[in-house]
């Protein structure tokens, strides 16, 4: 009875709301950055894909837009004395055996990856390096040493475009965490792809509503005034729709990871980037 | 005319069935979209109905929906149609069943039940076994709807 009103209505406010992301080129050091690109054939209700950059103001575009305003690029200066510090039984610090860190350029586009049958993250990897050859204890996942330490290497990678692996042994993970992408959970009832791939693009009350992309992570957050890690995000989310979270760290997250980064592929690394 | 008559009706029949906590989740019974019986028998408080549609505790309807009636709060939410004369677009018993449970209107919608108590996946611990709105507040909620003309 109301549907053809609902229709023309619906048809209507499509026509006047114009809310999705901006065309605005994030410029850094000189250098453009690419935040759209056509979206990875394994993804199916998507054409192009979208830096996270894009659905933010301008105000919160400037920040990220040179280094000196970025507030991300503080714990990234902590991390530089983490790295030369030592820490645990062996005597060593990361500049012990990396002496620099530059040569990590070209490791976060490909993380998480599968070493040995197990799915790895770079948290997974900077605590092997301290609990296996520095003797220290593992730093917790969304601390500020670890999500400092995951920004500075990642910095090292800044423009290069994410590439990870999703076929081989990282199949049966990627899958896994294509179904956690789709499964609606929590007393809200809400998947991942409710928001960021149906409503991307539109307004949630003040929060504008972005593709979910992780080329950012660990991204600084006004909101919090911290660098967050990815798996933090998605603790933040599951627990907005009052779900119950997975772990940070855990198989679930993980493959989460892997399957977003995937849903990024061709973006180019942002980190530290700055959002809401 | 027609509103005086529905009152009349739902005054007596919460004056025969006595339920004190209105219909039970599980019990309401959905027809061609609509549900025609109040879940409490009590008239719904559009007053109170408007304050749930913003409380973000609560309805929190502004953050999907926007709203003229609230126009003294900013950022509406974009993610459903506005509700500006949805009472032109539907019927009472028609808004019930989307505020109750939108999914047995619109197949797949984003949208959450607000008057379900159970199906759900991995809720806090909190909320298992809860609905999102109590049955007054229910029927709170869809007497302000029914208010939001522009016919």
């Amino acid at each position: 009875m109301n549907l053809k009103l609902w229709i023309s209505f619906g048809a209507a406010a499509l026509a006047t709301s114009a809310a999705a992301q901006d065309s605005n080129d994030l410029v850094l050091d000189g250098n453009a950055f690419l935040t759209e690109i056509a979206a990875p054939s394994h993804m199916e209700n998507v054409d192009t894909i979208y830096s996270g950059w894009r659905f933010r103001t301008s105000e919160t575009q400037a920040l990220q837009s040179d280094d000196f305003d970025n507030p991300g690029m503080i714990f990234v200066d902590q991390a530089i004395d983490l790295w030369a510090k030592v820490d645990g039984s062996e005597g060593k610090s990361c500049a012990s055996c990396h002496e620099n860190v530059e040569d990590f350029a070209g490791l976060r586009p490909t993380l998480p990856r599968v070493e040995e049958g197990e799915l790895v993250t770079m948290e997974n990897i900077i605590n092997e390096c301290r609990t296996e050859r520095m003797g220290a204890e593992p730093w917790k996942w969304s601390k500020g040493n670890m999500t400092a330490m995951t920004a500075l290497i990642g910095l090292q990678s800044r423009g290069m475009p994410v590439n990870v692996a999703i076929d081989g042994d990282a199949a049966p993970f990627w899958e896994k965490g294509k179904e956690l992408y789709y499964t609606r959970v929590g007393q809200l009832d809400m998947a991942c792809s409710s928001c960021h791939e149906d409503n991307y693009g539109t307004m949630i009350r003040a929060d504008h509503l972005s593709q979910g992309q992780i080329n950012g992570f660990p991204t600084y957050r006004l909101k919090n005034a911290k660098l967050n890690s990815s798996h933090g995000r998605f603790k933040g989310c599951m627990t907005n729709i009052r779900a119950t979270p997975f772990k940070e760290g855990g198989e679930e997250f993980k493959a989460l990871e892997l399957y977003l980064a995937s849903r990024g592929e061709g973006l180019v690394v942002e980190t530290p980037s700055v959002r809401n | 005319m027609k509103r005086v008559l529905r009152a009349a009706a739902v005054a007596a029949l919460a004056a025969t069935s006595g339920f004190a906590d209105g219909v039970e989740p599980k019990e309401v019974v959905f027809v061609d979209g609509a549900v025609e019986v109040s879940l409490t028998g009590v008239t719904g408080d559009s007053v109170s109905g408007r304050k749930i549609f913003a409380n973000r505790k609560q309805g929190n309807c502004l953050a999907c929906h926007a709203n003229t009636d609230w126009s003294e709060q900013s950022f509406h939410g974009e993610v459903g149609p506005t509700m500006d004369g949805v009472a032109d677009r539907w019927s009472e018993a028609e808004l019930r069943a989307i505020v109750a449970n939108s999914k047995m209107v619109f197949e797949g919608t984003i949208m959450p039940a607000f008057y379900i108590d159970a199906g759900y996946t991995r809720a806090l611990e909190k909320f298992e076994g809860k609905s999102i709105l109590s049955a007054q507040q229910v029927e709170d909620v869809v007497a302000y709807l029914t208010t939001l003309k522009e016919e």
